[in-house]
């Protein structure tokens, strides 16, 4: 079966309407985008990238679209309050694509700071968005990445300029609204110049019981010196399908932290590249994955050491109970000439059933002969002899097993450098193994 | 207090426990001594509810109740508390945490409220200071990278923490040099009550010192096959368990 022909159709159709509603920064490499989609189509299980998760499968339903860029009657600010507490974040929303700005925070960004929707900001800053916009995310060698970029009209743009510093997190919290089985392709541009840092926590809610699938391309600049801090939270319906692509491009000096956090999902694929581009850069990706009843959660990871003396630190935990299934594939590359790389990578896993099912692939390629790499993946189950000692004090066998998982996590949690959103998600994450899912206290929107 | 009669049990199929009788009243503490692989641990083992074992035939009575019916929580909230040989390490859960849990399930079973954050770590001061538990190490988590004397410490922590009425010590005193020993031992000491009772497993007379056991047992092949005063435990350290054998052969 080929799903990629009724998107093919709909773009041949729509193409108009799309660029309409959207800014020429974003229409200019649609066409080129449109080719390369009709070129690869959906990568079907026998594409290595793609063994564990259906990409053809899961785009063959007939999902709506909001190309007109009609207005979807919500007010996130009434409905959500999903603020992290004790933490003092400028907090903004985005409903499906679309920037949701009739309400926005008292502004406290430094100046020169751009904060907002990518189709507004390319209109009044076109020569800086298309500069980066479509650089790093590559048409050519993936499906879905082309299908975003042939159809995302909206998304956002962070640009910090040059040795600034903004010391308030930034919480972005993506609503998928709807009221028929829809999908929404969104479109992330984050350009931080030499020295400038910033923090940005993006939550993704799917709010109605329809069935979502959401494609997400973010693009990430790193200039030299700069430091960013990347935290993607899921915490999606059953019915939700997300696709995720990040690219981050490192200069020298610069040191990121991403972090990816699936709370609960439906069926999640997560791609994320790194390539570090310049001396003494350091990245720290780290992700955690809690799935049961059928949730499919799959991480695809690269790292690329281009260059001598960067640092990478990569660690991937799940937790799949019932028939979950879990992915992940970390490919590591250290290129001719990239003495002195220090790299670890590790993925742990827990299957607590016997039908849960994990698939680990950690891959290390190293091309120079001065390196420190080091790589490890385990999927094993709760450990009896810790559960018995617990028990024998007197801890029933639930939370005996609680305890363990909650532990298990633990250090991937204890990698985020913001303290009030690591208490907040130990919390979240002991909510979501004692059922109660990963709903936010105080949220009415996710019921 | 304890009541086991005819107690048979085996792991992986093979049969380990061949016959045990033993009656221990309260306030009273048995030593149970033997060879390795006699079976003390074997029994230990049975008697907390480690679900390796299978037990094929024979009853436990514990204060009245059927002890081989209960869940190895419920046996715990009931008053029996194991000292691990080899305590084990859980890496990520904290020794506060692990604590809190056990003592408010504990109270919770009793009909108690839980303990307030504040009384629990009012309580948690004053139980470390009878065996000389570092404070440091109870904020680590539980008995990882703790030392083996460490571990043996952390043990009997536990037990001050959860004021067991039938304790058994499975080869605490192993691992532990001569201070270790004596700060453990004295520790159980202090944390006895004339309603208390216990069974001390070990090889060696040094704890037993300490201890000063009421009644000496000589497990050999998954029996019972010698039972005597603290004077027993004095001649095995003397002559070794040969003689034993030879008696019973």
């Amino acid at each position: 079966m080929n799903s990629e022909q009724q998107y093919i159709e709909l773009f041949a159709q729509c193409e108009a309407m799309i660029c309409k509603h959207s800014a020429e920064v974003l229409n200019s490499p649609r066409t080129k985008a449109f080719e390369d989609f009709k070129r690869q189509g959906f990568p079907t299980k026998k594409v290595e990238s793609y063994k564990y998760t259906d990409v053809n499968k899961l785009f063959a339903p007939d999902y709506g679209l909001n190309l007109n860029r009609l207005d979807i009657p919500v007010n996130p600010y009434d409905a959500f309050r999903c603020d992290v507490p004790n933490m003092s974040t400028a907090l903004y929303f985005m409903v499906n694509d679309s920037f949701y700005n009739k309400a926005l925070p008292k502004s406290n960004l430094p100046e020169g700071v751009l904060l907002g929707s990518l189709k507004d900001l390319s209109e009044s800053y076109p020569e800086l968005v298309a500069k980066y916009y479509g650089k790093l995310a590559d048409t050519s060698k993936d499906a879905v990445v082309a299908l975003n970029t042939m159809l995302a009209q909206d998304g956002l743009l962070l640009y910090v300029p040059k040795g600034v510093v903004v010391e308030k997190p930034i919480q972005l919290v993506n609503i998928l609204r709807a009221d028929v089985n829809f999908m929404v392709n969104r479109r992330v541009l984050v350009v931080l110049e030499d020295g400038a840092q910033a923090r940005l926590l993006m939550c993704d809610h799917a709010m109605d019981k329809v069935d979502f699938l959401a494609t997400q391309v973010i693009e990430a600049y790193v200039g030299t010196g700069a430091t960013l801090d990347l935290y993607e939270l899921e915490e999606n319906t059953t019915a939700t399908r997300r696709f995720s692509y990040l690219n981050v491009y490192q200069e020298a000096d610069s040191n990121v932290l991403l972090g990816g956090i699936t709370l609960h999902n439906g069926l999640t694929r997560n791609t994320t590249r790194v390539t570090l581009a310049g001396r003494g850069a350091h990245i720290d990706l780290s992700g955690m994955a809690i799935a049961d009843k059928h949730q499919h959660v799959d991480n695809h990871t690269f790292i690329d050491h281009r260059v001598s003396d960067c640092t990478s630190r990569e660690l991937f935990k799940y937790v799949l109970d019932d028939s979950a299934v879990g992915a992940f594939a970390g490919k590591v590359l250290v290129r001719e000439g990239a003495q002195h790389t220090a790299s670890e990578q590790t993925n742990r896993n827990l299957c607590i059933t016997r039908e849960a099912r994990m698939y680990t692939q950690p891959q290390l390629e190293i091309y120079a002969d001065d390196v420190k790499c080091s790589h490890g993946a385990t999927v094993g189950q709760l450990d009896e002899n810790a559960l018995f000692y617990m028990r024998q004090r007197g801890i029933s066998e639930r939370e005996a097993r609680l305890l363990l998982m909650f532990a298990f996590v633990g250090d991937v949690v204890d990698r985020i450098r913001l303290d009030a959103l690591r208490d907040r998600l130990h919390l979240l994450v002991e909510k979501r193994f004692r059922g109660e899912m990963g709903k936010c206290q105080g949220c009415t929107m996710c019921k | 207090m304890l009541e086991i009669k005819d107690l048979h049990a085996s792991i992986n199929g093979k049969e380990i426990l061949k016959g045990i009788n033993l009656t221990i009243r309260e306030g009273e503490v048995h030593a149970l001594m033997g060879q390795n692989g006699a079976g003390k641990s074997t029994l230990s083992n049975v008697l907390v509810g480690h679900p390796a074992y299978e037990v094929t035939k024979g009853s436990v009575t514990f204060r009245g109740k059927d002890l081989l019916e209960m869940s190895p929580e419920d046996r715990a909230h009931e008053g029996i508390f194991l000292s691990f040989q080899h305590p084990v390490e859980i890496p990520g859960v904290s020794m506060v945490n692990f604590m809190r849990a056990a003592v408010n399930e504990q109270r919770k079973y009793r009909g108690q409220a839980a303990l307030t954050a504040s009384e629990f770590l009012k309580l948690m001061r004053e139980k470390r200071a009878i065996v000389e538990l570092d404070g440091k190490l109870a904020n680590r988590s539980v008995n990882e990278g703790f030392s083996g004397g460490e571990k043996k410490r952390n043990e009997i922590f536990q037990m001050a923490m959860l004021e067991p009425t039938f304790a058994i010590l499975d080869e605490t005193d192993s691992g532990l040099d001569v201070d270790a020993l004596r700060v453990v031992a004295e520790g159980f000491n202090k944390l006895r009550t004339p309603q208390t009772s216990a069974m001390v497993i070990t090889h060696y007379q040094r704890l037993l010192d300490y201890l000063k056991p009421d009644i000496v047992h000589v497990l050999l092949d998954g029996r019972i096959v010698k039972t005597g005063g603290p004077d027993l435990a004095q001649e095995i350290e003397q002559r070794g368990f040969d003689w034993i054998k030879k008696e019973v052969q």
